[in-house]
């Protein structure tokens, strides 16, 4: 049976695309058989991250359509071969996401693969409740200020009440939340909610911190999930969330101002 | 708002929340005739009762045609035996477009409501009973064990409210006895929503949006001053609401 891991987050732009592809290479690279479902469709992202956009033949939408067969939309991960990608549609609207479509898709592929990472869209409506549905567990995607704070507990909300798990009432969505975008040196001056503020606010269990970097921004523009950057500090820390993920105890890092790497990296533009 | 006014002379007027119990009238056609002659049945069964009440026209599980619906006949007949047609609930758009027209006002529809409703035409349908709130004795209290979201609200439409959690900003909590929150407040709490003034809210810490007790309320702006983040119980003494530490209590 396959482990179904939403990442999610309500608010835009805090990094649900950039962990999707970390966790999941993370996990491939664990030798865990691993797809990454884009569910944003009309703004599809994720294969740009994934460096496979210039392989997309047929996608997720022609999939729940009957177009294409899983086998023919599946894109197979050049750097770790356990890894696939199923694209989204750039050209459809969300509302191609059917619940039956998107549950024979998921049940397809809970066959053959060990984790199913599906990449929310923003937002709370129909893409956003699609995404985390069939859901086991949730990765919570949180930037250290107000606003994406107040939009995760909201979607923790849906997570209860509108997921599969919770229809059936079956035990909940197991949710973790996931720190992006930290910068400890902005916490220190108070331009920045803390690890500890935002966990006593959500009241969840803490995934991972991962810190502020340049190091991300290139990454992404360079179609290289941010994980595979062994040395920068982002990518450790996504590989140590990867292992909690798996139930490993890891020490969480990059929590405080480590005064010697810092400046010598933004001096080196990472 | 509520509270503050007292303290000024000469206002013309004053806004409360008011929560009232209302019957409903579900529609599921309409026929000019047979309305009439089905609404003079009900009545004759408590003339009393019926007389110079306020009535909202439900429109959840209408089923006739919408260019059938002709609200100023249905005002008429109900106004021929003195009941006030106030406003629709529910209903599509075009529907609601013609109630505007005829002046009505608007209410959404709901399941939770739907539920407050049938227990309201039940009373409405004994004539026995003279008055449509009935006391109950020791109502349910419902116990809420994990946190309330924003964008979640909870209800406990009879009795005492227990959240073991906090209730996050954006959230809402309604009871009609008390409210115990046994975490932050950090959304809405309204106690006493069919207007018990003995109703109370307590919470571990607090940090509400707003806060109200039978319809006189304070937002967050006015809770700054006394007991904020930190453990505390509010109540309704002489129209003002007065939050006092809990370890004094």
């Amino acid at each position: 049976m396959a482990r179904i891991i939403v990442v999610t987050s309500g608010k835009g732009g805090v990094g649900k695309t950039t962990t999707s592809a970390s966790i999941s290479t993370g996990l491939a690279k664990r030798g865990h058989k691993t797809v990454v479902v884009d569910f944003d469709v009309g703004l599809r992202n994720l294969d740009l991250i994934m460096n496979c956009e210039r392989r997309v033949v047929y996608d997720f939408v022609n999939v729940i359509q009957g177009d294409a067969t899983l086998n023919q939309a599946l894109i197979r991960d050049k750097r770790v071969d356990t890894l696939y990608i199923l694209p989204t549609s750039q050209t459809r609207e969300k509302e191609a996401l059917t619940k039956e479509g998107v549950e024979k898709v998921i049940n397809e592929l809970s066959e053959t693969f060990d984790y199913i990472i599906c990449d929310s869209p923003a937002g709370i409506e129909h893409g956003a409740q699609m995404a985390l549905y069939y859901a086991d567990e949730a990765v919570v995607v949180t930037n250290p200020e107000v606003s994406s704070v107040r939009d995760s507990d909201r979607i923790l909300g849906i997570l209860q009440s509108k997921s599969r798990r919770a229809e059936m009432g079956e035990d909940p969505v197991k949710e973790h939340l996931l720190l992006t975008r930290y910068n400890p040196d902005r916490v220190e001056r108070g331009e920045m909610l803390s690890v500890a503020d935002v966990e006593e606010i959500l009241a969840i269990p803490l995934l991972g911190v991962i810190p502020e970097s340049q190091v991300v921004l290139n990454a992404s523009n360079q179609g290289l999930p941010v994980i595979l950057e062994t040395e920068s500090d982002a990518g450790q820390a996504y590989d140590d969330a990867v292992a909690r993920l798996l139930g490993e105890e890891r020490e969480h890092r990059f929590m405080t101002n480590q005064k010697k790497g810092f400046f010598s990296r933004m001096f080196k533009g990472g | 708002m509520s509270d503050t006014a007292t303290a000024k002379a000469q206002q013309v007027f004053q806004l409360k929340s008011a929560s009232v119990s209302m019957t409903a009238l579900e529609l599921y056609y309409f026929d000019n005739d047979e309305f009439e002659e089905t609404l003079k049945n009900k009545i004759s069964q408590a003339p009393g009762f019926f007389r110079d009440i306020p009535l909202i026209v439900s429109l959840e599980k209408y089923e006739g045609l919408d260019s059938e619906l002709d609200f100023f006949k249905i005002i008429g007949a109900c106004r021929r035996n003195n009941i006030h047609v106030i406003g629709v609930r529910g209903g599509n758009d075009d529907q609601r477009r013609l109630a505007r027209g005829a002046s009505l006002a608007l209410m959404p529809g709901g399941a939770q409501r739907d539920r407050e409703h049938e227990t309201s035409v039940e009373v409405s349908e004994a004539p026995a009973a003279p008055a449509p709130q009935v006391a109950k004795e020791a109502a349910e209290t419902k116990i809420i064990s994990h946190p309330v979201r924003s964008g979640q609200q909870i209800h406990a439409p009879d009795g005492d409210l227990v959240v073991l959690g906090p209730v996050q900003a954006g959230a809402e909590v309604l009871a009609a006895g008390s409210i115990h929150v046994y975490g932050p407040l950090r959304g809405r709490a309204l106690a006493g929503i069919h207007g018990a003034e003995s109703a109370r809210i307590f919470c571990q810490s607090l940090e509400a949006e707003l806060v109200s007790i039978a319809g006189h309320y304070k937002i967050s702006e006015d809770l700054q001053d006394n007991g904020w983040k930190s453990a505390v119980q509010i109540q309704l003494r002489d129209d003002l609401l007065v939050v006092a530490p809990l370890d004094k209590a």
